[in-house]
């Protein structure tokens, strides 16, 4: 197997070798009856990333689960260097040097980095005793080699999720693959990171070995990928040259009309103070955190990963007890440490992450959106289903949830369906403030306009937005003033109207 | 305005229809497997489908029911309970010590006695596992002992028995041709199944099963959630208690040795996930109906009690493997 690996490399490293590495003409896949890729081309060139792009149920999962050998096609043809190819299973795959960086961490977290790596395939001695010697030898020489600051005999358990992350895309790069596929690599990951990763790219691409990249962060896209191809509704649409492309075009392209991007206007001047946090402060998260919120303002807070901004929003809205200072909603004080106080009083929280904490995955639309608001539409205990039914019926219409039936498990919904979701189960509750953290995370470009309309809408009508985000356009896009944090405090809170990408990140790091 | 609220009201008959219709699919494996069972002792033997014999097997059953619903309401909020049979043995036993001839309150004494000792450590439990953070698994392992432990200190290891006539009533009574504890078991039942599928705590237990942090973020107090789904567990391992010691006209402190693994027995089978969220009462009357029928039928043909122990063993992971399949 290893010997294959091998010789597939020097293959794809030798001059005048073939063109593609990977070609994959009209592959098609149905699930029960029902088409999810119709026509799925691409053609990968060595040495090169090529950005996949497309939003949600456009196909690519599907389309990168069929190359991956986790799915079969239906029809169609793939080549690997000029062979046609119908893999079986992931092995197989990987056998044709094939690897996967996914977006689900599988960590074993009472292992070292070094057994994580090479679970499965440890070096041995006398065929059955682990070499674990050679193995972190080998393993730190891998993470040196690619520029990964990890020690290779640290406990998995001890990392941060951005390491255990990059841990991850080691492991991938470990197989010796000529071709990668990365599913949003850096959704878990700060600007930091996202260098080094960047720097390892560039490393593959220098050994011959090309990949293909899945991101809805278009700012990566145009920072590191060479070719795309765009996937919409299971079909091929277009490729080409990402130098050839601006950002509003391929947006175009992704969502298949033009995309008006949100505008925002001034909030009035003398409005009344809606949020006002004094001095808030937990344990070495965050300190001496004072910021305020207008009634019709966006605040947007942006920071680094470790900057405390998540912890900050959850200690605000309740999630997590302060160590001192305080909150206020129009004045009166907010009970610590109560999400049901503070839902109570009038704020909602989207949070960071659906599947952790956002949704119930095994409930139904339905039950996730009037979770929040049950009490309201029940009486003594009993939930009232024609009024939980009109509850819901509206909220589907005004948050435009593309769903067959409010029945039907959240789970079923793509991610951008879901977020909405979210949104509506904090709008049942009328909240005056709205806290978001990242609330885009992994949704796709036409659905993140919507979701900033959305934002900037729900503040002209005199409420309060709290947003977090690590992605500097979005915080440009839709923030009025923007606070910057660093090292759990706040460094800065400059006007949004005049901010540019430059200036916030500058600030931050 | 006529029309709307005419369509509004047809949408919700509808839906309603609709609603039975997944429900009954839902559980419609699980009805099918308990119906080849019925038909393949019927005809093995000609005993088996006759009234007298299906008012036994729901007799039977009626125990392992209810305490299998309390179970039902822990598990669907990711919890797991070890030691309802433990606490219907003190149940059952303080219970039988308020109703003995000699020392004869009013029975009512004794079903309060026996429901609020169930309660009770049905709390410890909750307690222990949703304020101090005790895994489930530990924490009602740990009661599994103890209350098994007091149930002996409190009968110093004795039966007792010489039961007053109101109590054996509740064991071997019959209203209307219905034994009493098959008629306790089903409106146990419908009690649970509206509380499940109609209140807002019904709700709030499936969200907080299936995800806590998002049911917290929704403003849902999930520690109170968390503990009352312990608390109904115990109240119905005392109820469970109660009904054994009727039956069996004694409180004996070995009592219920066992019985938790029937009723986690009866959920599995039922289709409700060992990991939260997921699962409905329907399911656990049919799991438990499955295990009573299989033991009814089994000692009715004279197979031995060690073969009734592997089939069911065989039928719990067969359950699961088709509900892994079903997925």
């Amino acid at each position: 197997m290893v010997d294959i690996i091998h010789e597939n490399a020097t293959e794809a490293k030798s001059p005048g070798g073939i063109p593609f590495l990977l070609e994959a003409e009209n592959v098609a896949k149905a699930f029960h009856g029902v088409p999810a890729l119709r026509k799925g081309d691409l053609k990968l060139r060595p040495g090169t990333v090529h950005a996949l792009c497309g939003g949600n149920g456009a196909g690519k999962s599907t389309f990168l689960n069929i190359v991956m050998g986790l799915l079969r096609k239906d029809d169609g043809t793939i080549k690997i260097k000029g062979h046609a190819v119908d893999f079986k299973s992931a092995s197989e795959a990987l056998g044709h040097g094939i690897a996967i960086i996914t977006q689900e961490l599988s960590p074993v977290l009472e292992m070292t980095v070094a057994e994580n790596i090479y679970l499965g395939r440890e070096p041995k001695r006398f065929g059955a005793f682990i070499d674990f010697g050679a193995l972190e030898t080998q393993a730190q020489k891998l993470l040196d080699d690619i520029g990964f600051p990890i020690r290779a005999s640290a406990r998995m358990s001890t990392l941060s999720l951005a390491e255990t992350q990059l841990v991850e895309i080691a492991k991938a790069l470990s197989f010796d693959a000529d071709i990668v596929i990365m599913d949003e690599p850096t959704s878990a990951i700060g600007e930091h990171e996202v260098h080094i990763l960047f720097a390892a790219i560039e490393r593959l691409k220098s050994r011959g070995s090309a990949i293909i990249y899945v991101s809805h962060k278009l700012s990566e896209i145009f920072d590191i990928a060479d070719e795309f191809t765009v996937f919409r509704d299971g079909e091929f649409i277009v490729s080409g040259l990402v130098r050839d492309v601006n950002r509003k075009e391929l947006v175009t392209h992704i969502v298949g009309r033009e995309v008006k991007f949100v505008e925002k206007e001034r909030p009035n001047a003398g409005a009344p103070i809606l949020l006002e946090v004094r001095n808030l402060s937990r344990n070495d998260e965050f300190r001496d955190i004072s910021i305020n919120v207008a009634a019709g303002e966006v605040l947007g807070i942006y920071g680094l990963l470790g900057s405390g901004r998540t912890e900050f929003l959850e200690a605000v809205y309740g999630m997590e007890k302060p160590t001192s200072g305080e909150v206020l909603l129009a004045g009166k004080q907010v009970p610590r440490g109560s999400p049901r106080e503070s839902i109570r009083m009038g704020m909602a929280m989207v949070s960071e992450d659906r599947k952790d904490s956002g949704l119930v995955l095994s409930s139904s639309i339905a039950h996730n959106i009037t979770l929040s608001a049950l009490s309201l539409m029940a009486v003594s205990g009993f939930v009232k289903k024609q009024k939980e039914k009109e509850v819901v019926e509206e909220m589907i219409r005004s948050q435009r949830i593309k769903t067959s039936s409010s029945e039907l498990n959240v789970e079923n919904l793509s991610g951008g369906n879901q977020q909405k979701v979210v949104f509506a189960r904090c709008l049942t509750t009328d909240p005056r403030l709205l806290i978001c953290d990242e609330p885009t995370r992994g949704i796709d470009e036409g659905s993140k306009q919507e979701i900033y309309a959305f934002l900037r809408d729900f503040a002209t009508k005199g409420h309060g937005v709290l947003v977090v985000s690590s992605e500097a356009p979005e915080i440009l896009q839709v923030s009025d003033r923007i606070a910057i944090f660093k090292g759990g405090q706040l460094v800065d809170v400059i006007d949004g109207h005049g901010a540019t990408q430059q200036s916030i990140m500058e600030l931050a790091s | 305005m006529n029309a709307t609220t005419d369509l509004a009201n047809r949408n919700t008959t509808e839906r309603r229809k609709a609603e039975i219709t997944r429900e009954f699919v839902k559980s419609f494996s699980i009805v099918l497997v308990f119906v080849g069972i019925c038909v393949l002792f019927t005809s093995l033997n000609q005993y088996f489908f006759t009234w007298n014999n299906w008012l036994n097997l729901l007799r039977q059953s009626s125990i392992n029911g209810i305490l299998a619903i309390g179970v039902t309401f822990v598990i669907l909020a990711k919890g797991i309970d070890l030691s309802v049979g433990s606490i219907m043995a003190l149940a059952g036993m303080v219970a039988a010590n308020l109703v003995t001839t000699g020392n004869e309150s009013p029975i009512l004494f004794a079903i309060v006695a026996a429901l609020g000792t169930g309660a009770v450590l049905g709390l410890a439990n909750g307690a222990l596992i949703a304020r101090i953070n005790v895994p489930p698994f530990v924490a009602t392992l740990g009661m599994l002992s103890m209350a098994r432990g007091l149930t002996l200190i409190y009968s110093d290891g004795r039966p007792i028995a010489n039961l007053s006539a109101p109590m054996k009533w509740i064991g071997s009574g019959n209203v209307l041709g219905m034994p009493v504890p098959v008629l306790i078991f089903f409106a146990v039942f419908v009690i649970g199944w509206i509380t499940l599928s109609r209140t807002t705590f019904g709700r709030y237990i499936y969200a907080v099963g299936g995800n806590e942090k998002a049911a917290r973020t929704s403003g849902i107090s999930t520690r109170t959630i968390t503990a009352s789904t312990y608390v109904i567990s115990g109240l119905l391992a005392g109820l469970g208690g109660l009904v054994l010691t009727a039956r069996t006209t004694a409180a004996l402190p070995q009592a219920g040795i066992g019985y938790e693994l029937d009723a986690i027995a009866a959920v599995v089978i039922g289709g409700t996930s060992l990991s939260g969220g997921r699962g409905s009462l329907v399911g656990t009357l049919f799991g438990a109906l499955i295990i009573g029928t299989i033991n009814n039928g089994m000692d009715l043909m004279g197979v031995s009690s060690y073969y009734q122990q592997l089939l069911k063993g065989a039928i719990i992971v067969l359950a699961v493997i088709a509900d892994q399949i079903r997925k």
